[in-house]
């Protein structure tokens, strides 16, 4: 065991940990941070993804004593306030507007790496938008208003209204194709 | 899955890092960047006794110059690479081939040494190394020793470190005036690992091509260079008939896999395609 500590969502933690555990399962299994999911094995979903120092990382391809001495954020830590009276953090609430989400399975990852793209690049396009979120996977959703999300939230948060004409969620675009709506 | 147990060494200096080494039993592994070795401990494909973890040893980060060349020290993260502004004005040909590499959070964490030591064959870096003739220094406990790119990569997964050595540092040349990169990379999907990249670079005096160095990715169980190419390229105009007709040599002497993503015949198709494309555009067509 070696000792760690650690500041999670703003609450200084000190534990012992074996060096094998990975950061993602000190975070659910001994802070019961369960909000950071586990999608794989082989590092390539992304939905484990926290910021580590403020920089999005792959929680299950760091190993918990590494962050001895660090800052970790998780999705449980972006909101401001608590319980009925939070507020969600505007990439969060642009996700659930814009409907970029099924299952929400991926959609902790999806928000923390949004959030730490739109440090870097506080106004992407489309293509941007893509490209930045590469690391994560969503099985459901195709992307499209996972992308739309990213835009309204980066439109908010730079306090001007987003200039996409279809910033609205693309409820009905299946219904559009002949074959889907032959089927209907 | 979990990894199995080992014991954890987190040095603070390259010094410490190796007596971690020498003291850290049969199965010793270095932990850099962690995004191919802790995948590879999750599967339990690798199991080491002792991890020594470098991410701490300040000393093995950043990049610096030494007249006419870079230092890369090991530890250098992707990320790191593509916002250094020496990398930015001397090593674009590196630039261009971290930004493929993986994603933005993989690329916090993974280190230009890293990617390098670990040698996959599909990895991008090697080629670039490889292509601009870099010189590895190596540190173990009787010294330093530096090694040529050629005689570095040995095979598939494997270099010319020695057991309790490690790599500190890499040093490439600067690519300033007259010269053009282009790293080509064919993959399936973003965050993929290349199927065949080829890295290129030309210098170019007046219409004609002086010099060009070109590396392919995961045309072998090591990176190559396309020689036969290089050699066709030197002294003819930039044009794009003289670079397509370079380009159909590009595939000469390599040894691709068959695997679920190419059969070797496809994969020496595609080196003659990029390399057309990547000395096209370093030659500025
Ligand atoms: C989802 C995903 C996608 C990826 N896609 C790509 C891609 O498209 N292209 C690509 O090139 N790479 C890709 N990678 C790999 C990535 O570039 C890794 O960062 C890199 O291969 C290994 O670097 P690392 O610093 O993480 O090394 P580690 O995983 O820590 O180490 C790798 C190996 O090198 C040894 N080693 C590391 N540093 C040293 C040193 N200084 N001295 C001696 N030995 C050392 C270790 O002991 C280990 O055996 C991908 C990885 C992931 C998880
Ligand atoms: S669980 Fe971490 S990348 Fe899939
Ligand atoms: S919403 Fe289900 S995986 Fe993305």
């Amino acid at each position: 065991m070696t000792q760690i500590n650690v500041r999670v969502d703003g609450a200084s933690y000190t534990d012992d940990v074996e060096p094998r555990t990975l950061l993602v399962h000190y975070l659910r299994e001994q802070l019961g941070k369960v909000g950071t999911v586990v999608g794989c094995d082989t590092s390539n979903c992304g939905a484990c993804t926290v910021h580590l120092d403020g920089q999005a990382v792959k929680s299950c391809t760091v190993f918990a004593v590494q962050a001895d001495g660090c800052q970790v954020t998780t999705i449980e830590g972006v909101a401001t306030g608590e319980g009925e009276s939070a507020t969600l953090h505007p990439v969060q609430r642009a996700f659930h507007e814009m409907h970029g989400l099924q299952c929400g399975f991926c959609t902790p990852g999806m928000i923390m790496a949004s959030i730490d793209l739109l440090k870097e690049n506080p106004d992407p396009s489309d293509e941007e938008v893509r490209e930045g979120i590469e690391g994560n996977l969503c099985r459901c959703t195709g992307y499209q208003n996972i992308v739309r999300a990213v835009r309204q939230a980066a439109a908010e948060m730079s306090g001007k209204a987003a200039d996409d004409p279809q910033a609205e969620p693309a409820a009905v675009d299946t219904a559009a194709a002949d074959h889907v709506a032959a089927q209907a | 899955m979990i990894p199995a147990p080992f014991a954890y060494a987190r040095p603070s200096t390259i010094e410490e890092a190796l007596q971690a080494i020498a003291d850290g039993g049969e199965d010793v592994k270095v932990l850099a960047g962690g995004q191919s070795l802790i995948p590879v401990m999750r599967l339990r494909l690798a199991a080491p006794e002792t991890l020594v973890d470098l991410t701490r040893v300040a000393e093995l980060r950043g990049v610096r110059e030494d007249g006419d060349m870079l230092v890369i020290g090991a530890m250098t993260t992707h990320a790191d690479v593509l916002t250094d502004p020496l990398l930015a004005q001397y090593g674009q040909l590196i630039v261009q081939a971290t930004e493929t590499v993986a994603d933005r959070q993989v690329r916090r964490r993974g280190t230009f040494g890293g990617a390098l030591a670990h040698a996959d064959p599909a990895g991008d870096l090697p080629a670039v190394a490889l292509a601009l003739d870099a010189e590895f220094v190596l540190a173990g406990p009787g010294g330093r020793r530096t090694v040529p790119a050629a005689e570095f990569f040995v095979d598939y997964l494997t270099t010319a470190l020695e057991e309790g050595e490690l790599l500190v540092e890499i040093r490439v040349p600067k690519l300033g005036e007259g010269w053009g990169v282009r790293y080509e990379k064919f993959n399936r999907v973003v965050q993929a690992w290349s199927i065949v990249a080829v890295a290129a670079a030309v210098r170019r005096e007046g219409g004609r091509i002086a010099e060009a160095r070109i590396g392919l990715t995961n045309m072998g169980p090591t990176p190559l260079r396309a020689s036969a190419t290089e050699a066709a390229l030197v002294g003819v105009d930039v044009s794009l008939e003289t670079v397509t007709a370079a380009a159909a040599q590009a595939a000469e002497g390599t040894s691709p896999s068959n695997d679920l993503n190419a059969q070797a015949d496809y994969r020496q198709h595609l080196a003659q395609v990029l390399t057309r494309r990547a000395v096209a555009a370093a030659a500025g067509l």
